[in-house]
């Protein structure tokens, strides 16, 4: 594995008047029962994982999960309450003022739910701002801006006013502006969850391509599985601030480590995320006319696997059999495993 | 057992009523106590009790405690007095050297700071002044006078008026459209054909000074207050009682910091506009969505850039909104600073008044409701205006209004110059017209005053005496029949029925403030004209709201229709009843009703508008008819809404019934008049005004907490 941009160490984010002493005195050992009847809320509880260059990590949870405080205290738009953040190797906790906000202009980007674009600006100011809170000169930002403008595919409506746009327009707008100082680190806090299910797929798509070709450090939060499923590297499952699972999605499918993560995990359509080499059999190794890719999704050769009888040879890229996976096998996966209520 | 079960609270009610009554009859009036008319405790009375406290001798009327409460608070304004002077004459002596003497002065310190600010104001007033109007005290002070004699054409030659015409209505267009600029333009040619120019532009800058001054220092102390939890919880005491303190008793002391004049009005001014320019900065920025402030930390602001290139444009509209506030409230300031010796509109109104010349007052009152609203519109205008973008515009789209405003200098100075050759003899229309040299209507208004008095004498006069023998009297008669213990019990308990143990312990300090004063029998008096004014108030309100509201565009209408009352400043109301009714309490009671009754029916109207549509849907599904959708569905839902209309009915009541002192009232508020007059009034005005506004606080506290209630009952925010 490549070096981690991000790694955290037992980061704690606790809310209330005394939290610093309650971590303290729990030792390591939070409960956020004990805590809440000390008037405390548990953010974040004991998050420790790293992401490495251009990985994006996914993290996933319902409402009140501590997905998005995580998420702060890695910005450092709240202050964690105990723990250890590195930014490239840098303990972020130790920076002071001047320092974060170097690091910010310079390293870091982030996009919101709610958009949040000043309202006073057009399209291009927006997107210059950062630009110009750098101490960038005006044309330059903005040449610069316009660039981004082209980016994510706004051209010709870059002096509008963000009241005059869609709100998949405006969240464009709000991915641009967090790209312009072309950080290394890419925070996503919920983008396309106030979009409509139809600009959602389309953003989502959007956001794979531009991913594609910027191969930035992401940490994306959401609270819709399925998206997380379509877009991670890796995703973290997190519940009453305790990450419950981080793995691939592969593995999340297939190992769902608790009951919770199980409950996500029973209405996923497996075809969709699983590839061939997730269910093959690596000690088989046939060799039959018809050869599929190890990395192929099910989805897309089952078709061809279930009209065979016998059990079809999987490869790797340089052609080499790797395994085999046999026609009951897919129909297993796809049928299988699920809830039996009928 | 079983119906009090059902209804607990009916029966506290009940049973706090039963107790108040049974307090009113078991305590007997003294038969030593009468209401003292005029200033009789200042008189030594061998009859009087005294005590000392802090080497201040205090004397009142004893009477029983349950009865009365003594005046344990009379030293309070002696003691302000006390201290002001000491701060004033002789606290913290120092050298100071004097411009004028060439020599050091030993000065205290407090009066070397506030000769200090009256002299810039003072400049900053007469700099604007003498840009509109013409004059020399501006190059004098830079210069000398012997300068000015040596050089006489050296003085400021003042804009002709058709100038000030012209940019107003240029702005206007600017800032709203065609409608208002017409308006504006229209507006500023009758103040200058009917004479009032002078004074006019004597209050505009009046504004232009103390409305800028306001506005700094609101959105300085805003931004504070955001940014500091203890700062916000410092002011907030002293907003909560500047906005229901009545504005005429924070003249008084203004009066002996920094004396009489244009200075000192503008100074008190600032004490009164600031607080809502606070108030709406804050909430201005504290309804800034946490993300926007999130994003700008992310693309790295500094706290610097933070506040001014993402905080404040975000809240732009809130804080203009804040900024319409200043406004006015520098506007009505301007009238009622006439008590204190400030030039304008207001200073010739109030002549006008005290030499009962109606016509006269009526067109001053004309002006200032015009400039009122004119200034209202600009500055909502500007509010409610979106930034366009510029980037494509040529020069002479981006700067035509400036251009057009060059030209209607160019074409004014010309008019002007023309003009001095036209009249040769006396006034050139064309710069100025003076003072009392235009149109005048008053004769034609005093005829009518005189015609409707000697028509209508019989039945005016008629309806006075059985208001005020068959209603008011009996009505004052019982509230000043209301032992002091009993009115205590009753309020306390009215506050922990409502609020629990919390209110009930503001409600008491309030009230026990005001027993302990001197003025507990006056208070009762300003009470009772509050009371009687917002009854009347709340039945037209809430009656004219409810039928208003049945149609969209008579709700529209009414809405806008309260938006131009609201904007006149509430002395204004005074010209129309002292025409009507003369120099009686049934005048000061119709002013208070007709001021009170614009809230009153502007929250009817707002609250009812507020019901959500989804429940009319829902509710005409179900069948129900107009009357039982009114009765079931939109009163209860817009009742709390109203409630707050009631708050505010009762601060614009009180208000108007402190200031009704003027035409002559028992109340709270003739005394303030009269600390106005007085060499040590200051702590009894001061003291006064906390009074009353500690009565509005009383009612406040009360209605807020039941508001806050309901609507978590009904779960609406």
């Amino acid at each position: 594995m490549s070096e981690a941009v991000i790694k955290c160490e037992n980061v704690y984010k606790i809310f209330g008047s005394n939290a610093q002493k309650m971590l303290q005195d729990a030792n390591g050992n939070v409960d956020a029962k004990t805590f809440q009847e000390n008037g405390c809320i548990v953010g974040v509880n004991d998050a420790s994982f790293e992401v490495s260059k251009g990985e994006m990590l996914v993290v996933m949870g319902l409402s009140g999960s501590g997905k998005s405080t995580l998420l702060r205290c890695i910005s450092r738009l709240t202050e964690a309450t105990g723990g250890k953040i590195f930014i490239e190797g840098q303990d972020l906790l130790k920076l002071n003022n001047k320092e974060l906000i170097n690091l910010r202009r310079n390293k870091m980007g982030m996009v919101f739910q709610s958009f949040a674009l000043l309202p006073h600006k057009t399209v291009v100011e927006n997107i210059a701002f950062p630009l110009q809170i750098k101490g960038i000169k005006t044309e330059d930002s903005i040449s610069k801006a316009m660039d981004m403008v082209k980016l994510v595919g706004l051209d010709g409506r870059e002096n509008y006013f963000p009241r005059e746009l869609s709100g998949g327009q405006q969240q464009r707008v709000g991915i641009a502006r967090s790209l312009a100082v072309e950080p290394d680190i890419w925070f996503l806090d919920e983008p396309f969850s106030a979009l409509d299910p139809l600009i959602r797929k389309e953003m989502q798509d959007e956001f794979l391509r531009l991913q594609e070709k910027l191969q930035k450090t992401i940490m994306f939060i959401t609270h819709d599985f399925d998206e997380a499923l379509k877009l991670a590297d890796r995703i973290a499952i997190m519940k009453d601030g305790i990450i419950e699972q981080l793995d691939t999605p592969a593995n999340i499918v297939l190992n769902p480590a608790t009951e919770y993560v199980k409950k996500f995990t029973e209405e996923v359509p497996r075809e969709k995320v699983l590839t061939i080499e997730d269910v093959m059999d690596r000690s088989d190794s046939v060799s039959s006319d018809l050869k599929v890719l190890k990395d192929e999704i099910i989805e897309n050769v089952a078709e061809k696997i279930l009209t065979q009888e016998k059990s079809v040879s999987v490869i790797d890229q340089n052609n080499k059999v790797v395994g085999s996976i046999n026609p009951s096998k897919i129909i297993q996966t796809v049928f299988g495993g699920r809830k039996s209520n009928n | 057992m079983e119906i009090i079960k059902k209804y607990p609270k009916v029966f506290q009610w009940l049973f706090l009523l039963v107790v108040f009554f049974a307090l009113c009859f078991a305590i007997d009036v003294p038969e030593t106590y009468k209401f003292i008319r005029g200033q009789a405790e200042f008189i030594k009375d061998p009859n009087q009790s005294t005590f000392v406290f802090l080497g201040k001798e205090v004397r009142y009327y004893a009477f029983d405690v349950f009865w009365r409460l003594p005046p344990l608070l009379g030293w309070l304004p002696i003691w302000i007095n006390d201290s002001l002077f000491f701060l004033m004459n002789e606290w913290m002596p120092m050298e100071f050297w004097n411009e004028d003497t060439q020599e050091f002065k030993t000065r205290p310190l407090l009066l070397q700071i506030s000769r200090n600010l009256t002299a810039f104001m003072t400049f900053l007033i007469e700099l604007i002044r003498e840009i509109l109007l013409g004059g020399l005290e501006t190059i004098v002070a830079f210069t000398s006078w012997d300068f000015i004699d040596a050089y006489p054409w050296a003085e400021l030659p003042g804009l002709p008026w058709t100038i000030v015409a012209a940019g107003f209505a240029i702005l206007s267009y600017k800032l709203s459209g065609k409608g208002l600029a017409i308006f504006a333009g229209l507006t500023m040619v009758y103040i200058s054909i009917f004479g009032q120019w002078k004074p006019s532009m004597q209050t505009l800058s009046f504004i232009l000074v103390a409305a800028p001054l306001s506005f700094a220092f609101g959105l300085g102390l805003g931004i504070a207050a955001f940014k500091s939890k203890r700062v916000e919880k410092a002011l907030y005491p002293i907003l909560l009682v500047m906005q229901t303190m009545p504005q005429y008793a924070v003249l008084v002391p203004a009066l002996v910091l920094f004396g009489v004049g244009d200075h000192a009005a503008v100074i008190i001014t600032m004490v009164v506009a600031i607080p809502p320019m606070i108030l709406l900065t804050l909430l201005g920025l504290r309804a800034i969505p946490p993300e926007v402030i999130e994003a700008g930390r992310m693309s790295g602001c500094t706290n610097w850039q933070l506040m001014f290139k993402v905080l404040i444009p975000t809240a732009r509209r809130d804080i203009l909104i804040g900024v319409n506030q200043v406004i006015m409230v520098c506007f009505s300031m301007a009238v009622i600073s006439a008590f204190i010796g400030a030039k304008g509109l207001g200073f010739n109104l109030l002549l006008a008044l005290n030499q009962l010349n109606i016509g006269l007052a009526l067109e001053a009152g004309l002006c200032i409701s015009l400039i009122a609203i004119l200034l209202d519109k600009m500055s909502l205008a500007w509010a409610n205006k979106q930034i366009d973008y510029f980037g494509n515009l040529t020069f002479y789209q981006r700067n035509k209004n400036l251009i057009f405003f060059g030209g209607a200098f160019i074409i004014g100075i010309l008019l002007a110059y023309i003009g001095s050759f036209y009249f040769k003899e006396g006034f050139n229309y064309l710069f100025e017209v003076p003072h009392n040299k235009g149109i005048s209507t008053a004769d034609f208004w005093n005829k009518g005053v005189d015609w409707i008095f000697e028509t209508f004498f019989v039945y005016i006069k008629a309806f006075n005496t059985w208001l005020i023998q068959e209603v008011l009297q009996p009505m004052r008669a019982l509230y000043l029949r209301m032992p002091a213990v009993a009115t205590l019990v009753l309020v306390v308990g009215a506050g922990y029925l409502i609020g629990g143990i919390r209110s009930a312990l503001v409600v008491c300090a309030l009230t026990l403030f005001i027993a302990l004063s001197p003025w507990w029998d006056r208070a009762l008096v300003t009470t009772y004209m509050a009371t009687f004014g917002v009854i009347i108030s709340c039945i037209i309100g809430f009656t004219v709201g409810t039928l208003c509201f049945q149609n969209k565009n008579s709700a529209k209408f009414m809405l806008g229709v309260c938006d131009i009352f609201q904007t006149f400043p509430s002395f204004v109301y005074l010209i129309p009843v002292m025409m009507l009714f003369g120099i009686t309490d049934t005048s000061v009671l119709i002013a208070v009703i007709v001021y009170a009754t614009i809230p009153a029916t502007r929250y009817t109207i707002e609250g009812l508008r507020s019901v959500p549509a989804g429940l009319h849907d829902a509710a005409t599904m179900s069948g129900v008819n107009k009357f039982q959708r009114l009765t079931k569905i939109e009163f209860p839902l817009a009742f709390p809404h109203m409630m707050l209309g009631l708050n505010q009915t009762i601060v614009f009541a009180l208000f108007m019934v402190i200031i009704g002192a003027f035409i002559g009232t028992e109340d709270l508020g003739q005394y303030i008049l009269k600390a106005l007059s007085d060499k040590n009034g200051a702590g009894i005005g001061l003291t006064l005004g906390i009074c009353v506004a500690f009565i509005g606080l009383i009612f406040d506290n009360l209605i807020r907490t039941y508001v806050g209630k309901r609507k978590k009952h009904l779960g609406i925010d």
